[in-house]
């Protein structure tokens, strides 16, 4: 089998591609560091309140009646 | 050599200052835990749904599902290399399309109801129409270097790929090229998830983050830390401002998008499985996730207590699916069955 001998890269080649990595690095975390954020307490309450204004018309929290259930087996009815 | 090092050194510096800001904005806004803030709200109770149906039809692992939007059909996809479509409510295949390569690892019904797409480890996404008197390939997206490990339709015109290369792509399906890549994680990308007003998408990865992306810009714009392993499901809550992980380190994750941190937990010392997959009820209270142990356990979203468990399935629960009215709950498995539970 042949093998090919790859060129190796130079060794500034390496490393102005790890400085491009490095400044790509910094462009994203500058992004990531920029938001606005706000207190968890706000935040929980937030989801708190958006399971309880939405529980009504959640029917695996609720349930649901066995003659609105499009998943149970419809049985055919017999007249005794 | 020398100037390039200092650069380097300053870049690095740079870097660990940032890092340490976006630490110290955390903690200044935590103020609170949320399962302290849930302790006045009401138990949900022991939630004990029953299984209404199991889907046969299947001959090898189920490795993934995604219902249709109207709530009634939904598809599947095995390694027995076809995708089947079902009516749920009477449990009849609709449709079968045999695939091109047996090695599928996910798949999507596009929200018209006239597509699916799937993929695995032939790098692609085949896109079909399954409108056409028979199965009709539409597209094969063909440019990812690694396998796909989900996909999700925006419309008949766009879809949004995973892959475990480490990048996600948004397609033009007119043209069948990518019109975005979105780069920066580390690891495989593992699934993704799109936001209500499609504005921008989640993705989870095996370099053990969650990445928030703003679909049209192309950019990262929140990363997501905490777990210790792959992670292997991810999904928005209803509302929009929070997302769910599943992970190999066996535990789930609510991170909030606002406050820009993890917000509470869902591990168990009794669970020692991986997550496979995960759906949350309509209200978002609870978060259905499958599990390596043959499970689907079911968590209280705000208290993270374990409220119930789905079982039934005899191996690995690989996908977990709620529909849009919120009837019930589907699951996946290597046992090659689909179970609907409510």
């Amino acid at each position: 089998m042949n093998c090919v001998a790859l060129p190796r890269m130079s060794s500034k080649t390496h490393s102005s591609n790890n400085i491009a990595h490095a400044r790509r690095t910094v462009q994203q975390l500058k992004i990531e560091a920029s938001i606005e954020r706000i207190k968890v307490s706000k935040a929980s309450a937030d989801l708190m309140n958006y399971c309880s204004e939405h529980a009504r018309n959640d029917p695996l929290l609720m349930g649901i009646p066995t003659s609105d259930n499009p998943f149970k087996d419809k049985k055919p009815c017999t007249i005794l | 050599m020398a100037a390039e090092k200092a650069e380097m050194d300053a870049l690095k510096k740079e870097c660990d200052g940032l890092r340490a800001q976006i630490e110290a904005a955390r903690k200044a806004v935590n103020d609170s835990s949320m399962s302290g803030a849930a302790g006045g709200v009401a138990s949900v109770g022991r939630v004990q749904l029953k299984l209404r149906k199991t889907l046969k039809g299947h001959l090898a692992k189920i490795y993934a599902m995604h219902w249709s939007a109207d709530s009634r059909q939904m598809v599947s996809a095995s390694q027995d290399g076809k995708l089947l479509i079902w009516d749920t409510f009477t449990g009849n295949k609709l449709v079968a399309v045999p695939l091109k390569s047996a090695w599928v690892m996910s798949v999507a019904f596009a929200p018209s109801g006239n597509l699916v797409a799937s993929g695995g480890l032939d790098n692609m996404c085949t896109v079909y129409n399954i409108k056409a008197a028979s199965p009709k390939t539409l597209r094969e997206l063909d440019a990812h270097t690694g396998y796909l490990s989900c996909c999700r339709f925006l419309s008949d015109s766009e879809i949004l790929t995973a892959s475990g290369d480490t990048t996600c792509c948004l397609w033009d399906l007119e043209t069948g090229k990518q019109k975005i890549i979105f780069t920066n994680h580390i690891g495989d990308c593992m699934s993704l998830a799109l936001s209500g007003d499609m504005n921008t998408f989640i993705s989870g990865a095996c370099d053990s983050l969650a990445k928030l992306w703003d679909l049209r810009e192309g950019t990262c714009k929140q990363t997501f830390s905490g777990h210790t392993s792959d992670i292997n499901a991810i999904s928005f809550f209803p509302s929009g401002n929070a997302v769910i992980t599943g992970s190999d380190d066996c535990s789930c994750k609510m991170y909030d998008l606002r406050s820009d941190q993890e917000v509470i937990g869902y591990q168990d010392t009794s669970l020692n499985a991986g997550v496979t997959s995960l759906a949350l009820s309509n209200s978002g209270r609870l978060i259905f996730a499958g599990y390596d142990d043959f499970n689907c356990h079911i968590w209280d979203s705000l208290k993270g207590e374990k409220v119930g468990v789905l079982s039934g399935h005899d191996n690995r629960v690989s996908c977990t699916g709620v529909p849009e009215d919120g009837m019930g709950v589907c699951t996946g498995s290597w046992d090659s069955f689909l179970k609907l539970w409510n």
